[in-house]
């Protein structure tokens, strides 16, 4: 666990992710121009969907597909649940704060995820391919289970067909399937075409994205103040109880190694990119620094550095054995 | 040379909502605007910046819109509807312009 840890926090999207941090805290005028952002992440999308996508020809289609995109959604709807409740016991924060945070806590950080693969390429694991859907699976009914749990309050939200489209069709989302479905419709073959574009510059182009992703959550750190210590402490707890959901749902599906630590690191994850921007259409009055800056500033930091071996080790203990 | 009044409408507002505002102009029949990138700044919620953001869908944009005076109202009430429970800035400017059968 100690080796695996430290393996970790030297590997190069780490540090990479750590020098986005040092240079934001330290008020560096260093940023990535936010065409290249995008273009980095529309590349890393890219590339993880057709991976699954052909991965999964390899391995073929079984029953367990199913049940993993079921386990997603179920997850995805049933953490909000335990989210909101933990942070109305340790926080201050208002009700329909605290249902806004407990969205992003059941959708998922697909940059997580793709640094949980990384994690287990350099292990040497192999995950099921479709883990990539089931992380699509897992974005949006996160966002129902926080509407509705701020409907139960005083507080309206905007629930219109509008907004629905926005969720499903996302361009995460639709890159994401999208290059999964083109991955198993070409599967070996179109991966030898491409693999020298998809497959060793991901790594090089992983870090430059965790480099920016640092910059970000160091900004986001320099603004921590608008959480009380409560609100920080579910941020550490939370991705720990999701991801040991995460572990009890691949159990009962039986996943392998490798998918198991990936459905322990989705439940574990918080979204910043397509729960918030759902809050801001439905539940204006939430306040987006406490929901932004507890996922992007606190979660994610956390789950990169020391949940990931976390996962691992204990899927390696619990499956392995 | 020959000017006529018009009025200038700014509409600050989060980039989400923009499809939404631009549906509620055309429903008022404001077939001319513009939109601008709002680079950072600071109001009621805080200060920010646009590289702060990670879902390059959370920043600000600004619409800007140059009609002649008796489409304010009509304009105004379908703006207000979707930025009244938003963060943003309505303002309005007397302004003139050349060619009035454009506005």
């Amino acid at each position: 666990m100690l080796d695996l840890a430290i393996a970790n926090l030297l590997s190069p999207i780490v540090l990479s992710f750590v020098l986005g941090v040092g240079a934001a805290l330290a008020r560096s005028d260093l940023s990535v121009p936010e065409a290249v952002a995008k273009g980095i992440s529309i590349y890393l999308l890219f590339a993880i969907g057709f991976k699954g996508g052909a991965s999964l020809t390899k391995h073929g289609i079984d029953l367990t597909l199913g049940l993993s995109l079921l386990a997603g959604v179920i997850l995805s709807f049933g953490l909000p649940l335990l989210g909101f409740a933990l942070l109305r016991v340790l926080s201050g924060i208002s009700r329909t704060d605290a249902a806004a945070v407990a969205g992003h806590y059941g959708s998922i950080s697909i940059v997580t995820f793709v640094a949980g693969t990384s994690v287990l390429a350099d292990a040497g694991i192999a995950s099921e391919g479709y883990m990539v859907a089931v992380a699509a699976a897992m974005e949006a009914p996160a966002i129902l289970s926080a509407l509705w749990l701020i409907s139960r309050g005083s507080d309206v939200a905007e629930m219109s067909s509008d907004l629905w489209r926005e969720i499903l069709l996302n361009g995460s989302i639709v890159l994401l399937l999208g290059s999964f479905a083109i991955g198993m419709a070409t599967g070996a073959e179109g991966m030898s075409r491409i693999e020298s574009f998809i497959v060793s510059p991901f790594q090089g182009v992983l870090c430059l994205f965790l480099l920016d992703m640092g910059l970000i959550a160091g900004r986001g750190l320099r603004q921590a103040d608008v959480l009380d210590r409560g609100a920080i402490a579910f941020g550490l707890i939370m991705p720990l109880l999701g991801a040991a959901t995460g572990l009890i749902a691949a159990l009962l599906v039986g996943l392998s190694v490798g998918g198991t630590t990936l459905l322990m690191t989705l439940a574990a994850s918080a979204s910043y990119i397509a729960v918030p921007a759902a809050m801001r259409v439905a539940v204006p009055q939430a306040n987006p620094s406490i929901y932004l800056t507890l996922s992007l500033a606190v979660t994610f930091p956390f789950n990169l550095v020391i949940g990931l071996p976390i996962y691992l080790t204990v899927a390696k203990s619990v499956i392995g054995s | 040379m020959q000017t006529h009044d018009a009025k200038r409408v700014e509409i600050t507002i989060e980039k989400v909502m923009l499809r939404r505002l631009t549906g509620a102009l055309e429903s008022a029949d404001v077939t001319g605007w513009s939109v601008l990138p709002v680079l950072g700044g600071s109001g009621r919620s805080g200060t920010w910046n646009r590289d702060d953001q990670i879902s390059r869908g959370t920043g600000l944009v600004q619409v800007v819109c140059l009609i002649r005076p008796d489409k304010l109202d009509a304009l105004l009430d379908a703006a207000f509807e979707v930025v009244d429970r938003h963060i943003g800035v309505v303002s309005v400017t007397n302004a003139q312009v050349l060619r009035a059968e454009r506005f």
